[in-house]
């Protein structure tokens, strides 16, 4: 299919030439890609989701690399392409003779950036394995930096009548104030933007905004002041997230997820559209020689750098980089929209030859999309290169990095060698003792690292286990590992689990709940500003309380801990399931005083529980379940209330509570508060 | 050992315990025997020094695999701490507690679910389907293997030894 041939940036281009061609074809004067616009509306969102959700243990581990790429690689191929064009304006005859020296280096610090647009819609698509994803797209972050301080720097020296040396130096030196400043502004705002997230429990709505407005004016900020504004972005992105992921609700974190996904999208797509119609619309000059000799030097020059420098890097690294490593990172140097709005903000003054600039510019952008965005997916398939792998974060290996985390610097400590692990550890420590009571609400600032992962996966597996709907939808591999299979003796243990936090039950509830089937919700009061006020909360709060009561006896507990692909229904959808459907209900009813509701997660065992629950003694005094039961799943216990219209679901009981302590552990919903006037669908019949 | 317990920076590490039990080891060491060693020589401590090296570019695929299996079966030695080839749910559990004893807020059962959890990820990452009657011994080299299979070890343990600034604490 077209898809996997042609690259979706490409696609994108060519409707941008066929819009273009169109609105001329009309004979009205096409948009042309703004300056002003590219950088203040259609860059940030991109940037921002990918310092965001920048993956920052390969980030971290390989900042050396990156840096040197970004910072010298890029001058490298600035001063070589400017100065390489200008031997070719000097020789190439009147139509380029008056390219001054300065113009040449200008149009080579222009177009030497490796743009982070084209990176991430071309890498995206092939799953290059995560190194060397994270140094090409690194690099073509932190040289914004880079390209900033040369274009401004070129741009004044154009218009001076002298360059001194004076001024080279304050010029390097400017640099070092542009990177550093764009890094502190951003690092700034995120440390407000999370010291603000702390506060805003009662107003959850508007969280997401937080984020979005702190880091948007960490960008305007560094750009007001001819800082970086990208690296401003990306630092505040990446201090920000963790306490703000720490502190607000888990619906916030998915709105703040899917904006930035869905803006970051809309702007790369805008992006390419433009490109494409601003070819169409803009004045070209073309001039063979120019533009050839300009493709022709980039593609050497970043082959030059990449080798020389990775000769240089591997002397420092452990892990190196192998050939077929490097010639991805050069061929992964793509160039982009940047290159083009920056050629664009050129003035016509200073710089005459700005439209065969711009042609230059243009051709190499569509070259490095079309021709290496086109080939480099069948070129890393050619080449074996390593893909991403695609494993699930499980519980083990995040047991495993942080033993060996603890273990390496262990080992250095002893070594008396301060090395890498040595300050991360005290950073980490750094950052537990004072900054997380600062930035984290409440008791989540206390809470290690392990134990909010932990939590983390939980939660993931309560909605999956939610979403993937009806008991009968098992995958033929399902483990069937229970406790029982590791921990044969399990002596009836008081089973205290983890206690998720209140906060935390409460949105596992409002997830299951928008599952399951809708009832009239009685609204207390509406307040736009409030979320939908809940009437279970009381029912819930109690339950909670008699809950924790009832986990004080000392039961049997066969827990279904999480299994990721055991898929226990809850037993409140299956109650909806009988609940809508009455015959099928009625049979179940006739057998015994006590409706069993048994929750089967593998069929073939079903004749099995149909025996035990006919073998169920009658009565309401319960009884602790058997071990084979347990096997079963999740059986619950549906009593008779004693007196109509309790506000509980279960009367606690001895034999309750394990169910109810299943039940939580599966993050079920106990279900809505039984009111019969109601006529609620998934009350069963019983109560 | 008591020289080992005398290093202040090992004090915030939380599994320190377990890193100075690894130096004593004896199969670590390479000896025949079980068990710990009283006192190491330089000897011997550069031989644990050794599981810690780093990979070299010309290294083929075999000896890149012994490499991974011998920095593997050191970790490993480091959870089964009562050395009969196995970690058990109790060791695990041991190892999670250590892990988490930083925290002085936190319940033991926490602990003790997080490790349970992950006992059964393994159990089911290494043996698949298992009939409610059949009990999961432990955790065996092989396993642990497998569990490893998706992290380069090789590429994640090891300590630059750029300028060590010597042993002075250990004499």
């Amino acid at each position: 299919s077209v898809s996997s041939i042609v690259p979706e940036s490409c696609l994108l281009i060519v409707v941008g030439l066929l819009v273009g061609g169109l609105i001329k074809g009309v004979g009205e004067k096409p948009p042309i890609l703004k300056s002003d616009i590219f950088f203040l509306f259609l860059l940030p969102p991109i940037i921002l989701d990918a310092g965001y959700f920048l993956p920052l243990r390969p980030f971290t581990e390989n900042l050396g690399t990156i840096l040197i790429f970004a910072v010298v690689g890029t001058l490298w191929n600035a001063f070589f392409l400017g100065g390489l064009m200008y031997a070719v304006c000097q020789l190439g005859g009147p139509g380029l003779n008056h390219i001054g020296l300065l113009a040449n280096l200008l149009f080579g610090s222009i177009i030497s950036a490796v743009d982070p647009v084209a990176v991430l819609a071309v890498f995206e698509e092939i799953h290059i394995n995560e190194l060397l994803h994270i140094l090409v797209f690194g690099e073509s972050l932190l040289n914004d930096a880079v390209t900033v301080v040369l274009y401004h720097l070129f741009e004044e020296f154009a218009s001076f009548e002298q360059v001194t040396i004076l001024d080279i130096i304050l010029g390097f030196l400017s640099f070092f104030v542009v990177s550093l400043g764009g890094v502190l502004v951003g690092v700034i705002y995120g440390l407000i933007a999370a010291f603000t997230s702390r506060f805003t429990s009662h107003i959850r709505v508007i969280e997401p905004l937080f984020v979005f407005l702190y880091s948007y004016m960490a960008y305007l900020s560094a750009e007001l002041f001819h800082l970086s504004g990208i690296m401003a972005l990306i630092a505040a992105g990446v201090v920000m997230r963790p306490y703000v992921e720490a502190n607000i609700s888990h619906k916030s974190h998915t709105t703040i997820k899917y904006f930035l996904k869905m803006w970051s999208s809309v702007s790369e797509t805008l992006i390419f559209i433009f490109l494409g119609v601003s070819t169409v619309a803009g004045h070209h000059y073309w001039n063979w020689t120019f533009v050839i000799s300009t493709l022709f030097f980039c593609l050497i020059a970043r082959v030059l750098g990449v080798l020389v420098l990775t000769w240089f890097i591997n002397k420092f690294r452990i892990v190196k980089l192998t050939p077929k490593d490097q010639f991805i990172i050069a061929y992964g140097g793509l160039r982009g929209a940047i290159a083009f709005s920056l050629g664009y903000l050129l003035d016509y003054e200073h710089f005459s030859m700005r439209d065969m600039f711009l042609t230059a510019i243009i051709t190499v952008i569509f070259f490095t999309v079309f021709v290496q965005g086109m080939t480099i997916r069948p070129l890393v398939d050619l080449l074996a290169v390593k893909k991403k792998q695609e494993t699930k974060r499980s519980i083990n290996e995040e047991i495993h990095t942080q033993f060996l985390d603890h273990l390496l610097t262990g080992i250095e400590d002893i070594c008396g060698h301060y090395g890498h692990h040595h300050w991360k550890d005290k950073l980490n420590r750094f950052n537990k003792k004072y900054v997380k009571k600062c930035l984290i609400a409440g008791e989540r600032s206390k809470e290690p690292q392990l134990i909010a992962f932990y939590h983390k996966m939980e939660m993931k597996q309560a909605i999956e286990l939610v979403e993937s709907g009806g008991i009968g939808k098992i995958p033929s591999a399902v483990s069937t590992v229970s406790i029982q299979n590791i921990n044969p003796q399990t002596l009836p243990l008081e089973r205290v689990l983890p206690a998720l936090s209140k906060d935390k039950e409460e949105e596992i509830r409002k997830i299951l709940r928008t599952n399951l089937q809708k009832t009239r919700q009685r609204l207390r009061s509406y307040n736009r500003h409030t979320l939908v006020a809940d009437p279970y909360e009381e029912a819930w709060n109690q339950m909670l309380l008699r809950r924790q009561k009832a986990r004080q006896l000392e039961q049997k507990m066969n827990n279904y801990l999480t299994v990721p692909a055991h898929k226990v229904d809850s037993p409140t959808m299956s109650r909806a399931r009988i609940g809508s459907d009455p015959l099928a209900y009625e049979p179940k009813e006739d057998s015994e005083n006590l409706p069993i509701i048994t929750i089967d997660p593998a069929s073939p065992q079903s004749p099995e529980s149909v025996d035990l629950m006919s073998e169920e003694p009658k009565g309401c005094s319960g009884l602790p379940p058997s071990p084979e039961e347990d096997e079963e799943g999740l059986v619950m216990r549906v009593k008779e209330p004693s007196s109509p219209g309790t506000d509980d679901v279960f009367t606690p009981g001895g034999s309750d509570s394990p169910s109810n302590q299943r039940m939580l552990r599966c993050l079920s919903d106990p279900g809505p508060r039984p009111e019969p006037e109601e006529g609620e669908p998934f009350i069963p019949k019983g109560q | 050992k008591e020289n080992f317990d005398s290093i202040p920076d090992l004090e915030f590490n939380p599994i320190r315990g377990k890193i100075v039990h690894a130096f004593f080891d004896k199969r670590n060491l390479r000896q025949e025997s079980d068990g710990l060693a009283d006192e190491i020589n330089f000897e011997d401590f550069l031989t644990i020094m050794s599981y810690f090296r780093p990979i070299e570019m010309n290294m083929d695929e075999e000896q890149l695999d012994r490499f991974r299996k011998e920095k593997l079966k050191f970790l490993f030695h480091m959870y089964d701490s009562d050395h009969d080839g196995k970690i058990t749910l109790q060791e695990y559990r041991n190892v999670v507690e250590e892990l988490l004893s930083g925290n002085p807020h936190l319940e033991k059962e926490s602990a003790r679910s997080i490790a349970d959890g992950a006992m059964m990820e393994a159990a089911s990452i290494c043996v698949g389907q298992m009939g409610p009657d059949q009990v999961y011994e432990g955790i065996t080299f092989e396993d642990f293997l497998k569990m490893w299979q998706g992290i380069d070890i090789e590429t994640k343990m090891h300590v630059r030894f750029l300028n060590v600034d010597t042993i002075a604490h250990c004499y």
